[in-house]
């Protein structure tokens, strides 16, 4: 394998794409993580479909690009059988809070150990340009060229009713806060959920937007669940109000687990198991 | 007699199917080989349940349509079954709620209100005078009910016993030498092939008739560590399953058509990804919700064609209880020697009808060990190799990247859009095909009994097996059962059936599915008979039918 986190894949994004910062986030978290001792083949990225998932590609890590919406189900799969390894979903946000929304909730309630990535730029880039769950009210395209009067979801509200044990929000164009949330989240001993502003260069461009309301605040204590709520109402995702980035609720608590880790079950046991039972039935 | 048919009927919530159960184990314990069939329409309490329970001194695996014992527990019971009775068949009613001017009656309300025992423990009264008429020693009418019954035994074996001493009229069993085997339903088999063959995780969301595949995994997770989950949907359950095949877990899920129709995407993606899943496929009658509760098999041409796209894949439909222990093991290790999906078909008679299956046939498979990877070189997750399979590996593989992928993609597992790059990578996947055939054909995929000289030829598939077996014995025609659906066994059905003058093909769906296929690969189907009433054809009602025709 080459030694690089780079794979020599052709990158397709556009240029000014969101996706690139992010990418290179990921990138320097990873090998920071390897610097502290986990091994880069302990750690396994899953993708949705969308522009966000070509990080399976670019990525020189174990990956699985997997199906639209489906990623958060898939890799919980890979959680339950291996709790050892560290796995990451990059998820888009057609991806994650349209198709997969279910997943997303349900991975939350059960606090899979996972970290969950949002490249929410706000719009159906691949397909060109429709609106996802998280598009501005006031936003068209061709698939929506009129109002039908529905609003937005604000993921981390959503997420934080689900009981999501880590809930935070970073933006694309501030880097350093990003490497720092993407870190903490995988560190996080749980389900880590992180919703990425990112600008779509070719159908939702709010770099100004974002660059103007975009803030951390100083006195956030993340440990506190009303003080989250509080925070994540400041902006519902509707182009007004200040928009809070940082760690917004951190809470430990027991992690998902199913029965005997793989690599921990022994045939034995099943064999002695069906000898049992058909001694009962006889 | 040396042979009998039980039928016990009652309200949902009465205990017909533990009843049933234990009316088979009578059976088994006098020698024969017991076989049941459980009527009930999808509701927790009231509606009518029965349960037809069978006794025979050869292999059976369907019920017939004469009644020797009529156990009626409640009026509808007579009313509805008292035609089904043979002319000197015995009726034995609960006279506290049942008027007869035939039969016996035993109070079943009274003799437990006596032992102070609860309404649902009727049903043990029932046995215990069912238990007298054939004849049965009271010690051993005890040993059954106290095996069977774990809470409050003292108590349901004093209302066994009061009706026990009340029954007087008989219709004696006599005893056999020794009992066949041990009684298990399709799907307690099907989960203990999957356990044989080293499976490591169960997912499913419920639906009838396959949630019995998750009771019993789920009761078997703690001795064994299986790993048993019911996720939020069967999409979850599909894509949650290959995840932890990604890992290195065999696993299977196990649902009915409509969970089908929600995995198929990613049925297709284990495709495209090489991912080994196994599929149960429980069918029952639909289409759409259909009826929950009763039997169809209406679903082979969407099995085997299910998910967009080209892939190779495995169906399996196995016959009986036997059947089903054997092919739920060698559905798990060929999904995993090839990495392909495999799907394991049975319907509502066969996962919920309760079989006799003698314990050594039960032989233990041995988990498929895989070649792990060893170099020399890169690892390659999607290495194209002459028989197309590439060597498997799960995360961590030091100093690799282990890239899965259900998008069009290279060797290294990365997305590619050249065509010379997709149509190489769909070679090697179709590759394995002819080595999947080879693998199959060494583990007889087609099953030929009856009269081998015969010109008359009864094809038959999945939990019809067992019953045209028997018929055709009767008959005097020749039997021939495909249990791989696909790909399908052509050089061994067309040997089959090469010196068959009339050949007939009983389904329960209404075109004729496996008809249709055998015809597509030359094999001519006379006489097509249909059934899609969900319920199962009877013995009797079935030779009637090929006599109609022989004769």
């Amino acid at each position: 394998m080459t030694t690089g986190l780079i794979t020599d894949a052709q990158n397709t994004w556009c240029p000014g794409c969101g996706n690139f910062a992010i990418e290179h986030a990921l990138k320097d978290v990873i090998l920071r993580l390897e610097a502290e001792g986990t091994p880069r083949e302990q750690m396994v990225l899953v993708s949705g479909i969308g522009c966000h998932a070509k990080m399976a590609d670019y990525l020189n890590i174990n990956s699985f690009y997997s199906l639209h919406g489906r990623s958060v189900s898939f890799a919980t799969g890979i959680c339950m059988a291996n709790p050892d390894l560290k796995v990451i979903c990059c998820v888009g946000d057609g991806d994650a809070y349209a198709e997969g929304i279910a997943h997303l909730l349900f991975a939350a309630k059960r606090n899979v150990n996972m970290t969950v990535l949002v490249h929410n730029n706000r719009v159906y880039g691949l397909t060109k340009g429709q609106p996802t769950p998280t598009s501005p009210g006031e936003y068209h395209s061709k698939s929506n060229p009129y109002d039908t009067g529905e609003i937005t979801f604000n993921p981390p509200e959503l997420l934080l009713s689900a009981g999501c044990s880590f809930v935070a929000r970073g933006y694309s164009r501030r880097g350093k806060e990003l490497k720092e949330l993407m870190y903490a989240g995988i560190s996080h001993s749980g389900f880590s959920f992180i919703d990425i502003l990112q600008i779509c260069a070719s159908y939702l461009d709010k770099t100004e937007e974002y660059g103007g309301k975009v803030y951390v605040p100083l006195d956030h204590n993340p440990d506190d669940f009303d003080a989250a709520c509080r925070l994540v109402r400041e902006y519902r995702y509707d182009d007004s109000g200040k928009i809070a980035l940082g760690v917004i609720f951190r809470k430990e608590r027991e992690r998902f687990h199913v029965g005997v880790p793989l690599l921990q079950q022994d045939y034995g046991d099943k064999k002695s198991f069906i000898m049992r039972f058909i001694d009962g039935r006889r | 007699m040396d042979e009998c048919s039980v039928l016990i009927g009652g309200k949902a919530g009465d205990g017909i199917n533990l009843a049933g159960q234990m009316i088979a184990r009578i059976f088994t314990r006098l020698g024969y080989y017991a076989y049941m069939y459980y009527d009930y329409p999808s509701l927790i309490r009231g509606g009518h349940n029965f349960s037809v329970i069978r006794a025979s001194t050869h292999p059976i695996g369907t019920h017939r349509s004469g009644i020797d014992i009529l156990l009626a527990m409640d009026p509808t019971t007579l009313r509805r079954h008292q035609n089904d009775c043979k002319r000197d068949a015995l009726i034995i009613y609960n006279s506290d709620s049942v008027q007869s001017d035939a039969g016996s009656g035993i109070p079943l309300k009274r003799i437990v209100e006596k032992n102070e025992g609860s309404a649902v423990m009727e049903n043990t009264a029932m046995i215990g005078a069912l238990a007298s008429a054939i004849g049965m020693e009271w010690e051993s009418v005890a040993s059954v009910i106290s095996h069977g019954m774990h809470r409050f035994t003292e108590k349901n074996l004093g209302i066994a016993r009061d009706a026990f001493r009340m029954q007087t009229e008989k219709k004696e069993l006599k005893r056999l030498k020794k009992s066949p085997g041990i009684l298990l339903s399709g799907n307690e088999a099907l989960s203990l092939g999957l356990l044989s063959a080293g499976l490591n995780g169960y997912i499913a969301y419920p639906m009838s008739p396959s949630t019995g595949i998750l009771h019993f995994m789920a009761g078997a997770s703690g001795e064994t560590g299986v790993q048993v989950f019911q996720p939020e949907s069967e999409i979850a359950v599909i894509t949650m399953a290959e995840g932890m095949a990604y890992a290195g877990a065999k696993t299977a899920v196990g649902t009915s058509g409509g969970g089908f129709c929600l995995m198929t995407e990613a049925l297709s993606m284990a495709g495209m990804a090489e991912i080994p899943i196994t599929i149960v496929l429980a069918q029952r009658s639909g289409p759409s919700t259909g009826t929950p509760t009763y039997t169809a098999q209406s679903d082979l041409h969407f099995a085997i064609h299910a998910g967009h796209g080209e892939f190779p894949r495995f169906v399996f439909a196995p016959g009986d209880a036997q059947q089903a222990f054997e092919w739920a093991g060698h559905a798990l290790s060929l999904s995993w020697q090839f990495q392909v999906p495999s799907i394991l078909m049975t319907d509502k008679t066969l996962s919920e009808g309760l079989y006799t299956v003698a314990p050594e046939l039960l032989s233990a498979h041995l988990p498929v060990s895989l070649p792990l990877w060893e170099g020399p070189g890169e690892y390659l997750r999607y290495r194209d190799t002459e028989d197309g399979i590439s060597p498997y590996a799960s995360p961590p593989l030091l100093g690799h990247v282990i890239k899965g992928n259900s998008k069009s993609h290279d060797e290294r597992g990365i997305s590619v859009d050249d065509g010379m790059q997709i149509a190489s990578m769909t070679k090697k996947q179709m590759k394995k095909i002819p080595y999947m055939k080879e693998a199959v054909s060494q583990l007889n995929p087609v099953q030929i009994s009856g009269n081998l000289d015969s010109d008359m030829c009864l094809i038959s598939w999945g939990s019809n097996a067992s019953l045209c077996r028997e018929a055709a014995q009767i008959v005097g025609m020749k039997l021939v059962q495909p249990i791989v659906m696909h790909p399908f066994p052509e050089t061994e059905m067309l040997a089959a059936t090469r010196y068959s003058g009339m050949t007939f093909l009983p389904e329960d769906n209404y075109s004729g599915q496996l008809a249709d296929i055998c015809e597509a690969h030359g094999i001519p189907v006379d006489v097509r008979l249909p059934r899609f009433d969900g319920r199962p054809f009877t013995l009797d009602q079935l030779v009637e039918d090929l006599w109609g025709f022989v004769e």
